[in-house]
């Protein structure tokens, strides 16, 4: 089964360089994990929301606008593809993320037919 | 039909639902199918055990019958998925006339209990599947007991039955590393099905006063399903003990009796010693948590001829013991008032003053009211009439209101 994992947090909190080392080093860790694992399958970390566009249209009219689609406390900051046996196994997976300890990861299962 | 007969199917009913339906969604991993053939079997069995009479194992006889019922289904391709064409291909199970044995079907119920129970489910919807799945209820009776519309309930079965299938929550009992919380997890789920029932006042819904039994019903299955765990006999024990206090908690008008003022002739003596007995069992084990030391708690005041006869210092002892395990201001609180009876009024009133001090409960009514009860019966009476009409502003129910209002009133009557 595959899910997306949708890594969120808070873009405001201040982090000092050395705490961003140390998360950074930490999800480098979870990847390589992971993709030894053959659990992770691609990903990507994601620019802040304030380089973020919405795109809508309605009728004829193309609708752009700057920023996110929707005003959140924490905003999705990567993703993650994970193929897993069930949701315990995503789960853990997530829960190894070095962002779980401090955002959120809202794990999705993929849409099958 | 005779009687005996209906009795007998009500009774298989009862006791046999979780696990048919069980084993047929570990068959076919379709929960509507299994639940509609275990409907089936049921009503097989009205039509033919007035004939045939009552096998030696209902439970066998109709996880046999439901389970012929799910192949044909199968064979018929009124069911398409994979997982179905798979389990279609299994042997044919034996002739359920022939009353067949346990030992070809494997009991299911924990593994469906775990999955009802998964923390991915939101509360609501665990403590509903749980209903449905293993205790048999219908939509209509889960939606009156817990005062919301059919059509709301079926909802919300519906959606948890989606997410199981497509984010692919596990059927199975948790591995090693998981079991610990997920039994916790699972543990909750029976307590607040039982609390729903036992905070039901005498004039709401049967159904809603029936969750009581259930949660018993459910707790005790998994106690046998775990033997090795004490916590789920220590939560049975806990049940038991409360249950057997029921009837006596509030009046004739709904309000609340204080447990000194509860009629202990009329307390269940049955369900007191069967607590009794599944308490000392698991305490045995010698791994206590907060159900055990709960229900001891709830064993010391059932035992006891009346609260001068109560063992006060075993009970501040044991609260003690639970704010160890699962620190707690409401838990402290608790232990204060043991501790008053046990080793005097002061030293519990020090105990609640230091409570209020650290402010953590500073909105929960029943700190200024604990207080007021000290004081009270240290005769100071300004101060206890004063600590009742605190607790009167931060009261939320009527019931709690008229409480407090005879208390405030006793505090200010004159001598």
């Amino acid at each position: 089964m595959k899910y997306m994992m949708l890594v969120c947090a808070d873009e405001a909190t201040e982090v000092s360089p050395e705490e961003a080392e140390q998360i950074g080093r930490a999800a480098d860790a979870w990847v390589e994990e992971m993709t030894r694992r053959g659990i992770r399958l691609t990903g990507q970390r994601l620019r802040p929301v304030s380089d973020a566009t919405t795109v809508s249209v309605r009728g004829d009219e193309v609708m752009v606008a700057d920023g996110p689609f929707a005003e959140t406390k924490e905003q999705i900051a990567g993703y993650d593809i994970i193929e897993c046996a069930d949701l315990d196994e995503a789960i853990e997976v997530a829960a190894k993320h070095p962002v779980a300890t401090f955002g959120k990861i809202e794990v999705r299962p993929f849409w099958v037919e | 039909m005779s009687p005996d007969i209906g009795e007998a199917v009500a009774e298989a009913f009862r006791q046999e639902w979780g696990r048919v339906v069980a084993a047929l969604i570990g068959m076919t991993g379709d929960w509507d199918l299994a639940e509609e053939c275990a409907q089936d079997a049921f009503a097989q069995a009205m039509k033919t055990w007035p004939r045939d009479g009552v096998p030696r194992r209902p439970g066998a006889w109709l996880t046999t019958v439901a389970r012929n019922r799910a192949l044909d289904r199968i064979r018929r391709g009124a069911t398409e998925t994979a997982r179905l064409r798979e389990a279609a291909t299994l042997s044919v199970p034996s002739d359920p006339g022939l009353d067949a044995d346990d030992s070809g079907i494997t009991d299911d119920r924990l593994r469906l209990i775990f999955t009802c129970c998964h923390p991915a489910l939101s509360l609501e919807a665990r403590v509903a599947l749980t209903l449905r799945t293993l205790a048999g209820l219908t939509t209509a009776e889960i939606a009156r007991a817990f005062m919301v519309s059919e059509e709301t309930m079926a909802k919300r079965l519906v959606r948890a039955k989606h997410k199981i299938r497509d984010a692919k929550i596990p059927y199975r009992v948790p591995p090693a590393h998981l079991l610990p919380d997920r039994t916790a997890g699972v543990l909750g789920v029976l307590y607040l099905l039982f609390n729903e029932g036992y905070s039901a006042s005498v004039g709401a819904d049967l159904v809603r006063q029936g969750l009581c039994a259930e949660a018993i019903r459910l707790a005790r299955a998994l106690s046998q399903l775990m033997p090795d765990e004490p916590e789920a006999q220590g939560l049975l024990a806990l049940m038991f003990f409360h249950d057997a206090r029921r009837a006596t908690r509030t009046d004739g008008a709904g309000d609340l009796v204080r447990l000194e003022d509860q009629d202990r002739s009329r307390w269940d003596r049955g369900e007191i010693e069967e607590g009794t007995s599944v308490l000392d069992a698991a305490l045995r084990r010698g791994r206590p948590g907060a159900y055990q030391v709960q229900a001891a708690i709830a064993a010391c005041h059932a035992t006891a001829a009346d609260v001068a006869d109560t063992d006060w210092a075993e009970i501040a002892a044991l609260y003690g013991e639970l704010v160890r395990l699962v620190p707690s201001p409401v838990v402290e609180l608790n232990r204060a008032v043991a501790v008053a009876m046990a080793d005097g009024l002061e030293a519990g009133l020090a105990l609640v003053r230091a409570l209020e001090e650290s402010g953590t409960l500073s909105d929960y009514h029943l700190l200024p009211a604990t207080r007021a009860d000290l004081l009270l019966r240290l005769g100071r009476r300004d101060e206890a009439a004063a600590g009742f009409a605190e607790a009167l502003d931060l009261a939320a129910t009527d019931a709690e209101r008229r409480f407090l209002t005879r208390r405030l009133a006793e505090a200010t009557a004159p001598d």
